[in-house]
């Protein structure tokens, strides 16, 4: 395996940082090799710790009319079962809307729902309890589909729609008008660590909450609303999580606020692990689309006006469908300039588990469906799909995307994608491939290039904002602090780097410590891929606040000016003096100069006005693009990645290791989501493909053994911490790459013809396609 | 007189344990019971690969380890076992070379999978052929799943770690090891009380035999891949339990010229290699069966015993012509593998009898074996389809024809009206081919399920032997396969 990802990105100026760009492993890295890093189900349970077990609804829709739990109740080893009476103020755990209950009390929407929480000694007991409930419910025909939301015309939140001038008009008046319903599956985010809480009782009715969140601060203030206390009464605190991905940004509250419900019932400490199937038939998924689309262009493909209404799958109720929904309309223009264009949507209502946040947040859907349609038009008009994409780029004075923002960089999008075309050996390639496939029945190759460009920043405004919190001790070592949440992707680490450079001592120094709401207050959850932007830059305001301290502190003592003092090598440089930086602590206490600080930011320039589709929601874009190569059995459907060549723009890299991980981990990621990850329900809303044995993920072998990673040599043009770029989302887009290189390798059986391919592209779908260019069906 | 407790070697210490309840498993017991948290559950049903730990057992004088997955295998299981876990490859000291290795490449991110994963690369750095090749390691990792990096940096330091020979505080050990661990090996029979039920591992065939007549009811458990699930996720309430991993004899591998037999409790990976012997798609067949975990604790016998109607090993060893005897007390009888299937999860196995061996018989000059399992994902998937052709040749025209399929009906099935309509036809002429490939279509009657359409099946079914007749033909496999191309097999032998 190649891995040229230090070449590119060591290119630039001379700066003189020890550790910022440095490729630091994991700070939890020893700890994970030997099974010392503690997750929540590791921690010790305090003596008397219960355990709890879930009762859930066998029906999708309808009313739960009798519930009997008397033989739950006596069952061995139950100390308590609650239910929706149980609850002491509200029936809520809903992010925003209020339609999410934390137990059913008569209406039943999706089947898999939690009704009834069994509190046992141990959790085999907890569990075996649940099977005795007697529950009856009077069903109804559920919505499952797209088209079964559509034909009640439920939805979970209104329609919305933005864009500029005359779409149908442009595209009426094209040379050529193409259309057609794409499909996008959805996606099990598939952590390797369930769901978890653990709560314990204190005083006065107090509450310490161990949740695998990426939102404390929402677990504090909904266990809160739940328990009818203030939020200064709950605790919550998450030192590391086993992956989220965004199924654990809002939908980790539920299995907290169940902990701490009981445990204010019981008075002892409780403890809520979801099992494996239960983790997947309970909690929502990446939202599945469908994808209606229209456009029109000229004879070199040039796009005319393009229309697209997506059809979001939301599940039973809002979630953060509006947000996810939204930010797949901001990305329906990807990297490509829409002289006339209009994005709808709809965010239908189904009777299934409520769809949620899902690294990309909508994105990736938005942008594989115009990345479709630039397959489509390659077909239609014979060119290269790559040369389709050219045509079609952002330029100067094509750069304001459908919701008026203005795109800046369309020469890092331009630069990125001709690097890697060069790179990647794309037209040697294409022509080896076509020569291949003219020689080969069964087997056919495809090539696909695409670029990914992903608008950085919550669209909520409010939630650009981060707290930190950072003290020197008298002895120089350092705890840090900050909103920001571990889940893997190495934000304690960079953040780390950044308060280490900031002091210039020794990473060793500075303590990382878990999240918690009681030292970082109202935070923001770790999504959006803001997580170092964010928290680096308060961690940054606060120790820099600390060094002004320290630094007049030691200018006066030596009688310099504080121009003249240096933090560096552990030391403190003052005027023609030096001093260790654990002695200048030592004397800013003596001298009784403050040490702590608690630092804020909140990113400039973002303003989004939602109702008139106005303003710049983003603060920036990253951009990328990848160029796959794979290889197809046209008689099974089987197919193999061949080699994947990725360039990604991460700004200048805080952890070039780091982020290099986020590359590869998330296209591999995305790759499952458009090939073997199918999510399949069954007419009666049961969730069929509810764990790894029927749901499919990538393994070691998916992954190409000729997989070429690089960085893009581009400093951020906004000040964001060291000239970074946000990477926690945006690579997943670059699997779009390997969706349509098999369109590609399908398209060789009959040029003709474009590509019924719906995603993911499974094997059976793929044969079904192979079938209909052949001009017929399966079966 | 019965002993009344497992045995089991760890850190240097032979370990006791009696009085658990039968359907204990090695997870709960390491997690809940010892309270060692380094083995993660990620999904309890022997998918993931978090909960791998590694068993250290002699074979051939030396001690030997294999990953398998603590979730779903039961604390009884790993009598007369060395138990190594995450906590123990450091221990306090300095890391194992896997360890650092994994640290170095970053190969951890949220770190949930990773103690799992370097589990594996210790077995890994044992048992790999050396030098190690990255097609090694990606089956070494088939039942380990990462969600966080990709896997490219797991794989480098895999190559990185295992690319010499093994020096580390376990193979400096080793030959103390060893002895340790055959004095655990006594030929008593194990037998552990518990309230309703009991934990059993006869150590002979007249003890299961007569133990098995005397309990009907108990359930027996081979390797525990599958009954493992039927207590972690059925929640069986299991309270007799005969282990047969410990009955001498039936885990015997005998292979004369005509025929190959495996013991009951012959592991998929202990048949492996003999298997592929038979023929190489028969072991890429194997290769990609379950994970590395699971074939070494899966048995050829459990698998056939338990009736999947997928089981990709019963239709390739049904197209061979296997057969299978099965024993109650001191009677035994044989049939016909495909007999065996009567209907969907139902067999022909009489209360208190038990599959004993299956007898595979060698293939012929003359006859041309193929098969092919198709699923989502190459590697640790259970089957859409999976599909087993044995041709008899008769010059380049076909003589005779055994095909069965997994995946296609509710058992494993042969498709009768398909062989009868092969024979005669000639190999040069695809044209003729046509009627054979419709009788498939009659042969079987799919399911849609959530693996696949009735549709993609009976396609896939025909596509199939279509391509097991043009791979005869031609003797070739280049142009047919993306995975298991035979040219590749039969040079790497």
């Amino acid at each position: 395996m190649k891995i040229d990802a230090l070449t590119l990105a060591s290119a630039g100026e001379v700066e003189s940082l020890r550790h910022i760009r440095q490729p630091l492993p994991h700070d939890s890295g020893p700890k994970h090799v030997q099974g010392a890093a503690q997750y929540i189900d590791d921690i010790r349970e305090p003596d008397g710790t219960l355990h709890i077990a879930l009762g859930l609804t066998s029906k999708a829709r309808g009313r739960l009319v009798s519930l009997d739990l008397s033989a739950v109740r006596t069952a061995p080893g139950v100390v308590a079962v609650l239910t929706a009476a149980d609850i002491p103020a509200k029936n809520d755990i809903s992010p925003a809307f209020g339609d999410d209950p934390l137990f059913v009390e008569t209406q039943v929407d999706f089947l898999g729902q939690a009704v009834f929480a069994v509190v046992a000694t141990e959790r085999d007991s907890a569990r075996r309890a649940t099977r005795l409930a007697k529950m009856e419910i009077e069903a109804e025909a559920p919505s499952i589909t797209v088209e079964d939301a559509l034909a009640r015309g439920e939805t979970v939140l209104p329609d919305y729609a933005f864009g500029r001038g005359d779409a149908k008009a442009a595209i009426a008046s094209s040379p050529c008008r193409l259309e057609g319903q794409f499909r996008i599956g959805g996606q099990e985010h598939f952590y390797l660590e369930g769901q978890v809480a653990l709560a314990i009782p204190g005083e006065d009715g107090d509450v310490h909450v161990y949740s695998s969140t990426q939102h404390p601060t929402e677990v504090q203030h909904v266990v809160a609303r739940v328990l009818g206390i203030p939020d200064a009464y709950v605790t919550c605190e998450t030192r590391r999580m086993g992956g989220g991905f965004g199924g654990k940004e809002s939908q980790a509250t539920q299995w907290a606020v169940t902990a701490a419900l009981a445990a204010r019932v019981t008075g002892r400490p409780c403890k809520l692990r979801l099992d494996r199937d239960d983790d997947f038939v309970l909690t929502g998924k990446r939202h599945d689309f469908r994808c209606d689309w229209q456009v029109g262009i000229d004879g070199e493909g040039r796009i005319q006006g393009y229309e697209v209404e997506h059809l979001a799958r939301c599940g039973y109720s809002a979630d953060l469908s509006g947000g996810v929904v939204d930010r797949a309309m901001f990305h329906s223009d990807n990297a490509y300039w829409m002289p006339a264009v209009h994005v709808g949507s709809k965010r239908l209502k189904t009777n299934t588990v409520s769809n949620t946040a899902f690294r990309g947040f909508g994105g990736p859907q938005g942008m594989l469906a115009i990345e479709h349609v630039m397959d489509q038009i390659a077909w239609a008009t014979g060119r290269d799909p790559l040369d389709v994409r050219y045509a079609n780029f952002y330029t100067p004075g094509q750069n304001i995307t459908p919701f008026g923002m203005e795109v800046e960089e369309t020469d890092t999008l331009f630069g990125l994608v001709q690097t890697l075309e060069r790179t990647s050996d794309y037209r040697a390639r294409r022509a080896e491939i076509a020569a291949f496939n003219a020689t080969s029945p069964i087997m056919k190759r495809g090539l696909a290039l695409t670029p990914v460009k992903f608008g950085i920043s919550f669209t909520l405004t409010q939630l650009n904002q981060a707290g930190a919190l950072v003290h020197v001790y008298q002895d120089g070592s350092v705890h840090l602090n900050h909103g920001g949440t571990e889940m893997g992707q190495g934000l304690y680490i960079k953040v780390a780097q950044v308060v280490a450079e900031e002091f210039g001592i020794a990473m060793e120094r500075v303590r990382i410590t878990a999240t918690t709401t009681a030292k970082v207050p109202n935070t923001s959850p770790t999504a959006a891929s803001s997580g170092s932007d964010l928290n680096g830059m308060a961690a940054r305001v606060a120790a820099s606040a600390i060094k002004a301290r320290m630094t007049a502190f030691a200018a006066e003592a030596y009688g310099v000016s504080e121009d003249q003092v240096e933090f560096r090598d552990d030391h403190v440089f003052v005027g023609n003096h030096s001093l260790p930086f654990t002695e200048l602590a030592k004397k800013c206490v003596l001298a009784r100069v403050s040490l702590s600080e608690a630092g804020h930011y909140k990113t400039p320039k973002i303003t989004w006005d939602r109702a008139t589709a106005t303003g710049r929601p983003f603060f920036y874009f990253a951009y990328g693009a990848a160029c796959s190569e794979v290889i197809v059995d046209t008689l099974t459907g089987e197919n193999r990645l061949l080699r994947a060549d990725i360039l990604h723009d991460v700004g200048k890299s805080l952890n070039p290791a780091i982020d290099i991980g986020q590359i590869e981990g998330g296209f591999v990621q995305g790759m499952g989501w458009l090939t073997t990850e199918e999510l399949v329900f069954g007419k009666d809303g049961r969730l069929l493909t509810h764990a790894p044995s029927t749901y499919k993920i990538p393994v070691a072998s998916d992954v190409p053994a000729d997989f070429r990673v690089a960085l893009y040599p581009n400093a951020n043009r906004e000040e964001t911490i060291y000239r970074s770029k946000a990477v926690g989302e945006p690579p997943i887009m670059l699997a779009n790459s390997v969706f349509c290189a098999l369109t590609d390798a399908v398209h060789s059986l009959d040029p003709t013809k474009p590509v019924p391919l719906d995603a993911p592209a499974t094997p059976e779908a793929i044969l079904r396609a192979c079938e209909a260019l052949r001009g017929r069906l399966l079966g | 007189m019965a002993r009344d407790a497992i045995r089991f070697w760890r850190q240097g210490q032979v370990v006791e344990v009696s009085g658990f309840h039968p359907r204990t498993t090695l997870l709960d017991y390491l997690r809940l019971q010892k309270r060692q948290v380094g083995t993660k559950e990620g999904c309890a049903e022997g998918d993931c690969g978090a909960c791998t730990v590694a068993l250290g057992r002699v074979r051939e004088g030396s001690v030997h380890y294999e990953p398998v997955n603590a979730c779903i295998l039961l604390l009884g299981q790993i009598d007369g076992a060395e138990l190594v876990t995450v906590e123990d490859l450091a221990a306090g000291g300095p890391l194992h070379p896997v360890q650092s290795a994994m640290v170095a490449s970053h190969g951890s991110q949220c770190g949930f999978c990773t103690p799992g994963i370097v589990m594996s690369l210790f077995s890994l750095y044992y048992e790999g052929e050396r030098p190690v090749t990255r097609e090694a390691v990606n089956d070494a990792l088939a039942g380990n799943l990462c969600r966080c990096t990709g896997y490219r940096p797991i794989v480098d330091a895999a190559l990185e770690a295992c690319g010499g020979q093994p020096s580390d505080a376990f193979s400096i050990d080793h030959p103390g090891r060893a002895q340790s661990l055959t004095a655990l090996n006594d030929a008593q029979d194990v037998f552990i009380r518990h309230e309703k039920g009991f934990f059993a591992a006869p150590a002979s065939e007249a003890s299961l035999a007569a133990l098995y007549a005397e309990h009907s009811d108990a359930t027996l458990v081979a390797g525990c891949t599958d009954v493992g699930l039927w207590i972690t996720k059925g929640m069986a309430e299991l309270e007799k339990i005969i282990w047969l991993g410990r009955v001498a004899g039936l885990d015997r591998i005998e292979d004369n010229a005509e025929a190959l037999t495996l013991g009951a409790t012959v592991t998929h990976a202990q048949a492996f290699s003999t298997l592929a012997a038979i023929d190489p798609d028969l072991g890429e067949i194997m290769r990609r069966f379950g994970s590395t975990q699971v074939r070494a604790s899966g048995t050829v016998g459990g698998n056939i015993a338990n009736g999947s109607p997928i089981g990709d090993l019963a239709p390739a060893l049904i197209a061979l012509g296997a057969g299978l005897e099965l024993r109650r007390g001191d009677e035994t009888r044989t049939i016909p593998l495909e007999n065996f299937f009567i209907a969907y999860r139902r067999q022909d196995r009489a209360p208190g009898e038990y599959v004993r061996r299956v007898t595979v018989p060698e293939l012929k000059a003359n006859e041309h074996f193929r098969a092919y399992k198709v699923s989502k994902r190459f590697d640790e998937d259970i089957s859409a389809a999976m599909g087993a052709f044995k041709f008899t040749l008769g010059g380049r025209h076909i003589a005779d024809a055994r095909i069965a399929f997994g995946g296609m009906a509710g058992t494993p099935k042969r498709a009768s009206e398909t062989e009868q309509t092969l024979v005669g036809l000639s190999l040069d002429e695809p044209a003729t081919w046509g009627e054979a490939l419709a009788a498939i279509g009659r042969d079987y009657q799919p399911m849609d399920d959530h693996r696949a359409s009735a549709a993609y099946r009976a396609t896939v079914a025909r596509n199939l032997l279509f391509k097991a007749l043009s791979e005869t033909a031609s003797g070739q496999t280049r142009a047919t396969r993306i995975v298991g191309q035979r040219e590749a097999l039969e040079a790497a032998e």
